[in-house]
């Protein structure tokens, strides 16, 4: 038979890979391989702020471009945020390398799906999809193979963006504004509350973002700046009911000498 | 022991050939033409969710006549396998040559295994080339598994060889989009008059699927064009 039928119905490519090419899920390692990884100075290289927020259009996620290994720098233009499809995004905190796979697999699955039923998953089921993706990952989590993803994506059929964060269980929690995690998240996140308005504008949230991006800089050593010395600049996208766009590195590096001439005053 | 039946080669081939042919010969035709921007795929196709014509993967397309159930299930195995491909190597490790052996060996192993229906399905697998200075590719795959590589334009279904007859005559180079569409309609309307029963009907918009592998668009090529889409292209 060409295909079993009971395969057929199922729309979950990762369910397939696990159970036929086990070596393409990484996050699904065995854990008892990796025990004692951080006593053995093994540092692998971890990423640090993510952020996201609701705006009048839809909404914004951005990342810094830092990955540290241990208190070295590890990376300096690592990317941390992820387009999904064209109405939703990932970005993702924590072991990169974990980090990177689950946002990639997410990325697949979310189009396997669309491909297979030729209609789009709803938002809210790409974000239960994360859900259990995490889920699958908490005995590594638990030894210290961290991933804490944001996912935001603008609502078709509600007309507004979303915003999902996430615990390292799996728990999925939407978020009515903002939020920021990694270990610059706080930083970021304190930030916001003091600039954060509901229904603004694009140019109001991306000035609130590149001020919450530079205070995690500022205070948390893994998280890295603009760094104007290589022309290395946070990534940000912006999510609305016509698509998800990349905010031009130009736009983002006039907005962050705003800033500065702001706070040198 | 009883020994099993003796039956030549030649006859298997002859009455699975007999058998699937005939259902074919009732299959409704996709036809794929280049066109300035890439490959337009258009299939006689009323449903407007039940498609003919599908996505597999950034660069690649899918058209399939012949049986629904059928073709399903290889369109299904095909995206599946070019995502286990491009989660093992890269993505533009994926290539419609590649795919198109997959279903060869699907569809010509079906074939010859005795105790299986053979499939009746007839395929054809496009690619748009990465650069404008590359090759569009156009694989066209029969039922019992044997394949060959088209230029510039193919059909398959009952009356295929019609429609490449009538598209020798009419077809050029370098067509824009709204000429390539109306060029298909024009073919598919010359099957009615040709073959023309009480069943016959008007080809219009409402009664053709169509969608294009666009060079121009970002990663995913593939862009299904609906009605109120066409009425703008056509406009």
């Amino acid at each position: 038979m060409l295909i079993e039928p009971s395969r057929y119905s199922t729309s979950n490519l990762l369910g397939f890979l696990k159970s036929e090419h086990p070596d393409l899920v990484k996050f699904d390692l065995d854990p008892s391989l990796i025990s004692d990884w951080r006593d053995n100075s093994l540092n692998p290289l971890e990423g640090t702020t993510i952020i996201a927020a609701v705006y009048k259009e839809g909404v914004v996620i951005a990342g810094d471009r830092q990955a540290t290994a241990g208190f070295q720098v590890g990376e300096r233009r690592i990317q941390k945020v992820f387009d999904v499809d064209e109405h939703s995004a990932i970005a993702v905190a924590g072991v990169a390398s974990i980090c990177i796979e689950m946002a990639k697999l997410f990325q697949v699955q979310v189009e396997f799906y669309e491909k297979i039923e030729g209609v789009l998953l709803s938002l809210e089921g790409k974000a239960n999809y994360l859900s259990n993706m995490l889920k699958s990952n908490l005995q590594l989590a638990m030894q210290g193979l961290i991933v804490i993803p944001l996912f935001a994506g603008y609502d078709l059929k509600r007309k507004c963006g979303h915003i999902y964060k996430y615990d390292v269980a799996g728990g999925r929690y939407e978020q009515e504004s903002y939020d920021a995690e990694g270990s610059g998240g706080k930083d970021a996140r304190a930030s916001l509350k003091k600039l954060y308005r509901p229904d603004m504008s694009r140019e109001d949230i991306l000035k609130a973002v590149i001020a919450a991006l530079w205070d995690a800089a500022d205070e948390d050593l893994g998280t890295a700046g603009p760094d104007l010395l290589r022309n290395i600049f946070p990534v940000i996208k912006t999510i609305t009911c016509s698509g998800i766009k990349n905010v031009d590195e130009s736009e983002i590096k006039d907005l962050f000498l705003d800033l500065f001439e702001k706070l040198g005053k | 022991m009883a020994s099993p039946y003796y039956v030549s080669p030649e006859q298997v081939v002859q009455d699975r050939s007999e058998f699937v042919q005939k259902g074919i010969e009732k299959a409704r035709e996709v036809i794929v033409l280049e066109y300035q921007d890439g490959l337009a795929v258009v299939a006689e196709n009323p449903l407007t969710t039940v498609f003919k014509v599908s996505e597999i993967y950034d660069r690649i397309a899918f058209a399939a006549t012949g049986l629904y159930r059928e073709y399903e299930a290889l369109r299904y195995v095909g995206i599946r396998d070019a995502e286990v491909k491009g989660l093992t190597y890269t993505r533009e490790d994926v290539t419609a040559k590649w795919l198109t052996n997959v279903y060869s060996q699907y569809i010509g192993g079906n074939f010859w295994q005795v105790e299986s229906k053979p499939l009746e399905v007839e395929l054809l697998i496009c690619e748009v080339k990465e650069t404008p200075a590359s090759q569009n590719r156009i694989y066209h795959l029969s039922f019992d598994g044997t394949f060959w590589e088209e230029e510039r334009y193919a059909a398959v279904g009952g009356r295929a060889d019609s429609i490449v007859q009538f598209l020798d005559d009419t077809y050029s180079e370098n067509l824009d989009l709204k000429s390539a569409i109306e060029l298909a309609i024009k073919t598919f309307e010359s099957l009615e008059t040709e073959f023309g029963t009480e069943e016959t009907y008007e080809v219009s918009i409402e009664t053709v699927e169509i969608a294009v592998l666009d060079v121009n668009r970002g990663r995913r090529k593939f862009r299904r064009l609906s009605n109120a889409v066409l009425n703008e292209i056509l406009a």
